[in-house]
């Protein structure tokens, strides 16, 4: 176990910094040169000489990189061009939101889309099974932004039950009733990705009904009940919990859009503003973290993976 | 014999609406004695021993006939019925020792499961470690804490045994227990089987394709054909003597170490599938003695006196009855 | 002719939903083709009288802010739908196929290269997406550029599980033995075998391309704004949905329905092809 801890840890290291390199990379593929995009036509020559130097553009390329990386791994990402405070502070600024939100349509997917898996897969080939299946290709396949402007049109104009947008923090006033403000989004950004799991889990669940152990535990007598909680969901959520880091991906792009839909003040949103502003440092920064935070989930999930089930610890 | 314990008349098994996988099967099993049930695979035999134990897959079912366990019946009781109606004490035990235990859980609480239903007197752990006991697993307090994965074939095997024991079964239900199994380990498998059958007076149906392991374990003999048994008898006498021509051409096909001849003799054809059979007799088509009555109209049963029967018109080593 | 009828009839009567889906996309494509002589107004005709009207009258599914006939718009946004998934379609076959043939041919190459993927796949897709869109700038082809990449690495993933499988088979390992080149085992052996997963993964991506493109558009980094595009309208729609909420049904069901659609057929297809492949086309 130990051994393809470190092994695995290993990989993902390599894959941090080959990513790294792509980010880094990325601000000398924009053509033109870089700091007169971010600074405008207007710049002085003054201006453009302190960023390029802030930006540590005159060195050689691979100094530049290991300058960068250095100080990424000190904990400095850089000055952010629009704000000019640190990136860190500014990815910071959105974390508060950002968290709070994947956490919460986390809790819609986890309690949504696992239970629902497992009664439409009880229900297998029935109506509540083909309605609940059919529903979640339906929502697999629609705009996350497009139910985002549904859930406001009703939710929030029509019937007025919860904000349209912002999002203050739950330590300003309002405290933790602030939380109302991430209802609608939540729901929105869980939506497709709780019929994907939905999906997963139904069938998963199908799968392992057929498995020869769910006979024999079938054949001891227990109850129905006990054999789809004991034997049969156990080892389907093995499958659905190795799919968590995708979700989470996935999480993270439609947060993107999810955030500008609702005006969130989160990372995801700034990600799209710093776009638009040429803010390069900030894109930089915001991605180098998105991509260890989700090499970090996957890395959890696969080793959480391989604790929850026994055979693997002799391969 | 005597009074059965497990009473199978005339079962009828079927898929869908009216595709009939088993046709009209009956037998009984005594305490303490073992009815091997030959076939060839497709002929109805597990279908038969998933019906008695109520396990039959999703669009399986039973649509005729009757199976009784010490009187009750249970045709239409899936085994957690049968528990609570106080009649769960058949068990099985499954052809695949490798995938039939549950990999997540270890072996001590699947063991312990069965136990708690049926048994609600013992405890669980003492009671585990002494079924354990029972089927020769070496170092039973140590083994309840390991996984499926850790042990071989032959042990994984005793404990499904184990399982199927916790329910103090009258009748034991074993579908090819054995036939995914090395030779040697195969050989100690049955002998345990034969050495609880006695022990502890249960009925066992051994189900198998292995004309060879229902000589050596066997007391009586059921054979199967395209969902139908076409002979019945006491294993010694049948082996010396079949009477039906399909008994026979399946001795005819074990291999015989004096012949000189290096082909084995097969059986010409195939088995017909279920959706395939037609009137009269299922093996007339492949039959050696065929004649024209063979294929219309119901099959007569002819006994001897040594208590074999045959489901035949023209039995062999036999006087066609007038 | 009654067998050929039935060949014909039977599959859409097992499959009612699909059939409808099927029946859709060949809607959208004859809609894209025939656009103006379907569009009563040019999809940019501005009337400033006639702004935000409701549906009804000579506006079918009424007007936006600028007075523009959202129906002719929604007609003309098709165009734009099918180019968008043929584009990122071929971009990906284009691109995934010899990545991942050739990775499966030779193992050491493909060990670099699918070391390659794996960096790319872990960028969320549309941060990906986003990154190349500040490289290349705005536009229709680049969003097809920037989306088709996201789909590169899948498409790639599973061509190369495929092709190690099919590498292994037996009559392949044969042919190879008897002194077929590496040529001869592609064209006849492997790529002949891999246009069923390959179907269903186009299905696939043609659906996300849908749901991609729309999100770009929506956060102003897809099309630009004068395109009339699904997602465009939807964006422009964003700031009326109160005063005029059927700007933001119809384009937005345009989606769900193509993306549905594509995904019903891609499911058809999915189930009818070889079980072995089956689990690699993950969506």
């Amino acid at each position: 176990m130990l051994r393809y801890v470190i092994r695995r840890t290993g990989a993902a290291i390599m894959t941090l910094i080959a990513a790294s390199i792509v980010i880094f990379a990325f601000i000398h593929l924009i053509p033109g040169d870089p700091v007169y995009v971010m600074l405008g036509d207007g710049a002085t020559p003054d201006q453009v000489a302190a960023l390029r130097a802030r930006l540590g553009l005159d060195e050689p390329v691979v100094l530049q990189y290991l300058i960068w990386a250095g100080n990424a791994l000190q904990g400095d990402l850089g000055h952010s061009v629009f704000f000019e405070t640190p990136v860190t502070q500014v990815i910071a600024d959105g974390a508060e939101t950002s968290i709070l939100l994947a956490t919460m349509t986390m809790v819609w997917i986890v309690g949504f889309g696992i239970p629902v898996g497992v009664l439409a897969a009880m229900r297998q080939g029935r109506w509540v099974d083909q309605g609940l299946s059919g529903l979640a290709m339906l929502l697999a396949s629609v705009p996350t932004f497009w139910v985002g402007l549904y859930l406001i049109l009703i939710f929030a104009a029509g019937l007025g039950w919860f904000p349209s947008s912002g999002y203050p923090s739950i330590f300003e006033e309002g405290g933790l009733a602030n939380l109302r403000y991430l209802v609608l989004p939540s729901i929105a950004l869980a939506a497709p990705n709780a019929a994907l799991i939905l999906r997963l889990t139904r069938a998963s669940m199908l799968d392992v009904a057929r498995e020869d152990y769910v006979r024999t535990a079938r054949a001891k007598g227990i109850s129905p009940t006990r054999v789809v909680v004991r034997h049969i969901l156990r080892n389907a959520l093995l499958a659905v919990v190795s799919a968590f880091g995708f979700t989470f991906a996935a999480l993270i792009s439609e947060a993107v859009v999810t955030e500008t839909v609702f005006a969130l003040p989160g990372v995801g949103r700034t990600v799209v503003q710093s776009i638009l502003r040429r803010d390069y440092p900030v894109i930089q920064g915001v991605i180098l973290i998105i991509v260890c935070l989700y090499l970090v989930i996957n890395l959890l999930v696969d080793l959480s993976y391989r604790m929850l089930d026994p055979r693997v610890e002799l391969e | 014999m005597n009074t059965p314990i497990l009473s199978v008349s005339d079962l009828v098994v079927s898929a869908g609406r009216n595709l009939q996988i088993v046709r009209g099967t009956s037998f009984d099993i005594g305490p303490g004695e073992i009815l091997g049930l030959v076939g060839e695979s497709g002929c109805g035999k597990s279908m038969t021993s998933l019906a008695a134990m109520g396990l039959l897959p999703h669009g399986i079912g039973v649509t005729g006939g009757k199976i009784l366990l010490n009187g009750a019946d249970i045709t239409h009781l899936a085994p957690h019925q049968r528990v609570k109606q106080g009649c769960g004490r058949i068990a099985m035990v499954f052809q695949e020792p490798m995938t039939s235990l549950n990999p997540v859980l270890r072996i001590g609480d699947q063991i312990k499961e069965a136990v708690r239903v049926h048994d609600r007197t013992a405890s669980p752990p003492a009671r585990a470690r002494e079924l354990l006991d029972m089927v020769r697993i070496p170092d039973a307090a140590h083994q309840l804490d390991a996984f499926p994965h850790e042990l071989s074939g032959g042990m994984r095997q005793r404990v499904m045994i184990a399982i199927a024991l916790a329910c103090r079964p009258a009748v034991l239900i074993a579908d090819e227990p054995t036939t995914a199994l090395d030779v040697t380990v195969q050989r100690q498998v049955l002998g345990l089987i034969r050495e609880l059958c006695d022990s502890l007076d249960m009925g066992v149906l051994f189900i198998t394709h292995d004309l060879g392991v229902v000589a050596q374990l066997a007391d009586r003999v059921a054979v199967m054909y395209a969902g139908g048994l076409v002979e019945t008898g006491d294993v010694v006498p049948l082996f010396a003597a079949p009477l039906h021509p399909y008994t026979a051409g399946l001795m005819a096909c074990l291999p015989d170490p004096t012949s000189d001849d290096p082909l084995l003799p097969t059986i010409p054809g195939s088995a017909p599938r279920p959706d395939e059979i037609k009137d009269g007799c299922p093996f007339a088509p492949r039959c050696s003695r065929v004649q024209d009555r063979c294929r219309r109209g119901p099959v007569p049963v002819a006994f001897n006196d040594l208590g074999q029967s045959a489901r035949c018109h023209f039995p062999l080593n036999h006087e066609v009855p007038a | 002719m009654i067998r050929q009828l039935h060949a014909l009839v039977g599959p859409v009567l097992a499959r009612p939903l699909t059939a409808l889906g099927a029946a859709f996309l060949m809607l959208i494509v004859l809609g894209a083709v025939f656009a103006p002589l379907i569009a009563p107004f040019p999809p940019d005709a501005i009337d400033p009288v006639n702004r935000l009207l409701p549906p009804g009258g000579a506006h079918l599914m009424g007007t936006d802010h600028f007075g523009r006939d959202t129906f002719s718009r929604v007609v003309y946004g098709a165009r734009l739908a099918l180019l968008i998934g043929v584009g990122v379609v071929a971009f990906a076959l284009a691109s995934g196929v010899p990545i991942g043939v050739l990775s499966a041919l030779y193992p050491r190459l493909g060990r670099v290269l699918m070391r390659m993927v794996d960096v790319l796949m872990s960028f969320p897709s549309l941060l990906l997406a986003l990154g190349l869109i500040v490289i290349l700038g705005q536009g229709v082809f680049n969003a097809i550029l920037a989306i088709g990449l996201i789909y590169l690495t899948t498409t790639a993933r599973i061509v190369y599980g495929v092709a190690l499988r099919l590498r292994a088979e037996p009559y392949v390992e044969a042919a190879r033995s008897m002194g077929a080149g590496t040529w001869w085992v592609v064209t006849r052996h492997i790529l002949p075998n891999m246009i069923s997963p390959l179907m269903v993964q186009a299905s696939f991506v043609f659906a996300f391309a849908q749901l991609g493109a729309a999100a770009l558009d929506f956060l102003g980094l897809g099309a630009p704004p004068d395109v009339p595009s699904w997602g465009n309208m939807l964006a422009e729609s964003r700031i009326y949905i109160t005063r005029a909420s059927w700007l933001l049904l119809w384009p937005g069901l345009m989606i769900v329905l193509t993306a549905f659609s594509l995904n019903l057929v891609g499911d058809w297809l999915r189930d009818r092809m070889d079980p072995r492949f089956r689990d690699m086309v993950r969506k």
